[in-house]
C-alpha cells in the first residue's frame, strides 16, 4: 500500500529525514517509535502533505502513485488520514458541518452524490458510538475550547468518518489519561479492516498495549535504527532509546 | 475648492420646517450650525481623521431629503436582517413613516416609544433634559451637523426596572428619492436604572444611489440596567455614512454594541462610551466587511472614569480588493479609575495584496492599579489551519473560503439576538463560500 523509499526532508534549512525507507501494506498496523527530535512527527506529516517541509530525495509511493505529487487534499481523498498530534481549533465553524464538508469532499471525489445533513446526521450517530462522544459536540466549534482528550476524540472521530486505506495517528497518545487512551484506542480497532492499514507514532509504549503492532520500527536522527515486532516496543520500554540511538 | 461648509449648508439649513420647534431646540440648533460652520468638516490633519479623508463628503453639497418613493414593508424586510415580527420604526429619507412602523408590541411591554417630532409635543421636558446632553458638539463637526439637521428621529424611553426581551428594530431605508440627499438620523435612549432594552439599528437602500448618512444615537444606560444596541450598516455602496453613537453608564451597567458594516463607498463609526459608576461593564464588538474601493472606519473610545470598571472590545475586519479597512480603540483611564480592566482586540484579515488597513490602539492610563491590554494583528489565513482542512480532503478554495467564513463568525458569536446572529452569519457564509447551505 505505501512504499517509502530513502526519504529526505527539510525543514527550511535544517534536514530532518535523512534517508527512511518503510513498507506498508494492507492490513498491518506499523509503530513508529524514537526518542524526542529524531523526526517521527515529520515523517507523519510528511505522508500528508505538510508544506511546512521540502521533500529533497526520495520517494512515497501509495497503492501505486507518486503520493508527493499529490496536494494534501488529494492525498486525503484518496485515502490518507492524519491524526493530528495537535488538532488545530477552528472557531466558527461548527464540528458537523466541517466533518460533512469533508465527507462530501470525498463522495465528490469518488464521483458520488453528495450527502444531504439529515442523511448525515443519521451516519454521525453511528459513528460517534465509536469514540463515545456526546452529539452536542457536533454543534461546537472544529477543537475550539476542546479539552486535549476531547480533541484527540474529535480525531478519531473524523478518522470514523472518512474510513481512510491509511491512517497515521501522530502521538495520539500524548495528553491522555487512561480511560480516554482506551477508548481512542478501541475506536481505531473498530475500524481496522483488511484492507486498511495503520501507522502509529509513538513515544511511549502504553499506547502499543492497546493498539497492537505488526512491526515496530525505531526512529533516530532521521532514520529507522531498528525494526522488529512487537516484542520490540516492550524492550524499548525496558531499556529506553539510547542503547540505539548511538547507532544512528 | 469649494466654499465652505458654512455658506453652502445655509440655504439647506434656511428650508428645515421649524415652526414646531420650541425656543431651547431652536437656539441648540443654532448653536450647533454655528459649531459646524466654524469646524467645517474634519480633514486628515485632524488626529482623529488621519486615516479617512472625507473629501467626497466635503466635496459635494448634499440637499435635505424632502420626498420618498413609498416603498413597501415587504419591500424594507427584505433588505434587513433579523426578525420580521420584531416592534418597528421604519425611517424612510430619514423621515419616519408610521404606516410602516409597528411598535404596539413594546408600547403594550411598557416601552416608550415615540418619533422625536411627537416627543417634542408631548413630553417637552423629557426631550429637553436628554437630547443633546450625551452627545455633546463641541468639536464634533458631524455631531454639529445632525444636530443642526435632524429633522426627525426616535425617543425610547425604558421605565426603571423594565425588562423586554421583544428588541427594537429601526430601519433606516434610503430609496432612490434619497440621491443627492443628506440624511440626520437621531436617537435618543434612555435606559432607567434596572432595565433592559434590544435595540438593532439597521441603515439600508432600495436603491445603489448615492446619498449621505449623518446618525447620531445618544443612549443612556441607568444604574444596574443592560442594554443591547447592534447596528448593521449596509448602505449603497455609493453612499456615504457617518454613525455616531454615545454612551453614558451608570453604575453596575452593562452595555454592549455590536457594530456590522458592509455598506458604503466611504464610512466612519464612533463608538463612545463613558463609564461613569462604579463596577460598569461595556462589550463593543465588531466586524466589517469590505472589498472594491470601499472604506470603512471603525473609532472606539472608552472612557474609564469611574472605578472597577470592565471593557471588552473584539473587532475584526476582512478586507478584499483595494479596500481600506481603519480601526481607532481608544481607552482612557482616569486618575479615579482604579480597578480597571480593559481588554482590546482587532484582527484583520486581508484577501488581497491591494487591501489596506489601519489599526491604531491608543491606551492613555492614567491610574496605577489597572489591568488594560491590546492585542492587534493583520494577516492572511493560518497555513496550519489550511492544512488540517486540506487534510481532511477538503480543496484549497473551499478551505479559505470556510476559514474565512471562521473568521467572521468568531466575533457573529457575540451577537446574542439569536435571528440577527443567524441572518448576519448566513450573510458572511454566502458571501465568502458563495453557497447557501450553512
Amino acid at each position: 500500500m505505501l512504499t517509502i523509499d530513502n526519504l529526505h526532508a527539510n525543514a527550511g534549512d535544517k534536514a530532518i529525514l535523512k534517508g527512511i525507507s518503510l513498507t506498508v501494506n494492507a492490513g498491518e498496523v506499523h509503530a513508529i517509535m524514537g526518542p524526542n527530535g529524531s523526526g517521527k512527527s515529520t515523517l507523519a506529516q510528511v505522508i500528508a502533505g505538510h508544506p511546512g517541509f521540502e521533500v529533497t530525495k526520495g520517494s512515497i509511493t501509495y497503492v501505486g502513485q507518486d503520493l508527493l505529487e499529490m496536494d494534501p487534499e488529494v492525498r486525503a481523498q484518496q485515502g490518507v488520514f492524519l491524526a493530528f498530534q495537535y488538532p488545530v481549533e477552528i472557531p466558527g465553524v461548527t464540528n458537523a458541518y466541517f466533518l460533512r464538508s469533508a465527507y462530501n469532499e470525498l463522495r465528490k471525489a469518488h464521483g458520488k452524490e453528495e450527502m444531504d445533513p439529515m442523511e448525515f446526521l443519521d451516519l454521525m450517530e453511528q459513528k460517534l458510538k465509536v469514540v463515545d462522544m456526546d452529539p452536542a459536540m457536533l454543534q461546537r466549534s472544529v477543537n475550539a475550547g476542546f479539552s486535549g482528550g476531547e480533541k484527540k476524540r474529535n480525531e478519531i472521530l473524523q478518522m470514523a468518518v472518512l474510513e481512510p486505506k491509511l491512517a497515521i495517528l501522530d502521538e495520539t497518545d500524548s495528553g491522555l489519561d487512561i480511560d480516554a487512551l482506551r477508548v481512542v484506542a478501541g475506536g481505531v480497532n473498530a475500524l481496522k479492516r483488511p484492507d486498511n492499514a495503520t501507522i502509529v507514532v509513538t513515544h511511549y509504549q502504553r499506547l502499543l498495549n492497546h493498539i497492537v503492532p505488526d512491526f515496530v520500527h525505531v526512529l533516530a536522527g532521521g532514520k529507522i535504527v531498528k525494526s522488529g515486532g512487537k516484542e520490540l516496543a516492550l524492550e524499548l520500554e525496558a531499556k529506553g532509546y539510547d542503547w540505539l540511538v548511538g547507532t544512528a | 475648492m469649494n466654499a465652505p461648509a458654512a455658506t453652502r449648508y445655509a440655504e439647506a439649513f434656511g428650508q428645515l420646517d421649524t415652526a414646531a420647534a420650541p425656543p431651547w431646540l431652536a437656539a441648540l440648533r443654532t448653536a450647533a450650525l454655528a459649531e459646524f460652520n466654524a469646524l467645517g468638516f474634519p480633514t486628515t490633519r485632524n488626529e482623529d481623521w488621519h486615516f479617512t479623508s472625507v473629501t467626497p463628503i466635503a466635496d459635494r453639497t448634499f440637499r435635505n431629503a424632502t420626498s420618498t418613493g413609498a416603498p413597501t414593508a415587504a419591500e424594507i424586510l427584505a433588505l434587513t436582517v433579523g426578525d420580521a415580527s420584531w416592534p418597528r420604526a421604519v425611517f424612510v429619507n430619514g423621515q419616519c413613516d408610521p404606516t410602516l412602523s409597528t411598535l404596539g408590541a413594546l408600547t403594550t411591554a411598557g416601552v416608550r416609544v415615540s418619533t422625536l417630532t411627537a416627543a417634542i409635543k408631548d413630553t417637552p421636558e423629557f426631550v429637553a433634559d436628554h437630547l443633546g446632553k450625551l452627545a455633546t458638539f463641541s468639536a464634533q463637526a458631524f455631531t454639529a451637523f445632525n444636530t443642526a439637521f435632524a429633522q426627525d428621529g426616535l425617543v425610547v424611553h425604558v421605565p426603571r426596572s423594565l425588562v423586554v426581551d421583544l428588541p427594537l428594530h429601526i430601519i433606516h431605508v434610503a430609496d432612490a428619492q434619497a440621491a443627492g440627499c443628506m440624511l440626520h438620523p437621531r436617537l435618543l435612549v434612555v435606559a432607567e436604572p434596572l432595565s433592559q432594552f434590544n435595540i438593532v439599528e439597521s441603515f439600508v437602500s432600495l436603491n445603489g444611489t448615492e446619498y449621505f448618512t449623518n446618525a447620531v444615537a445618544e443612549i443612556s444606560v441607568g444604574d444596574g440596567a443592560r442594554l443591547h444596541h447592534h447596528k448593521v450598516q449596509r448602505e449603497s455602496t455609493e453612499a456615504f455614512h457617518v454613525g455616531t453613537v454615545q454612551v453614558s453608564q451608570g453604575r453596575n451597567s452593562l452595555f454592549h454594541s455590536f457594530s456590522y458594516a458592509s455598506g458604503a463607498a466611504l464610512s466612519r463609526t464612533n463608538i463612545y462610551t463613558r463609564l461613569l459608576g462604579e463596577a460598569a461593564e461595556t462589550r463593543l464588538n465588531g466586524l466589517y466587511l469590505v472589498d472594491g474601493t470601499q472604506h470603512a472606519d471603525h473609532q472606539t473610545w472608552v472612557e474609564h472614569i469611574a472605578p472597577s470598571c470592565a471593557s471588552r472590545e473584539l473587532y475584526k475586519g476582512i478586507l478584499d480588493g483595494h479596500a481600506h479597512g481603519v480601526f481607532n480603540g481608544k481607552v482612557f483611564v482616569d486618575p479615579e479609575a482604579q480597578k480597571t480592566d480593559g481588554k482590546q482586540s482587532n484582527h484583520v484579515l486581508l484577501l488581497s495584496p491591494t487591501a489596506r488597513v489601519d489599526a491604531k490602539p491608543q491606551l492613555e492610563i492614567f491610574a496605577d492599579d489597572v489591568k488594560c491590554t491590546h492585542g492587534s494583528t493583520v494577516g492572511r489565513l493560518d497555513e496550519l489551519a489550511l492544512f488540517y482542512m486540506k487534510s481532511r480532503g477538503i480543496g484549497d478554495e473551499n478551505s479559505r473560503a470556510l476559514l474565512t467564513y471562521a473568521f467572521a463568525a468568531d466575533v457573529l458569536e457575540t451577537v446574542e439576538l439569536d435571528a440577527l446572529r443567524n441572518g448576519l452569519e448566513r450573510i458572511a457564509f454566502e458571501r465568502f463560500t458563495h453557497s447557501t447551505q450553512l
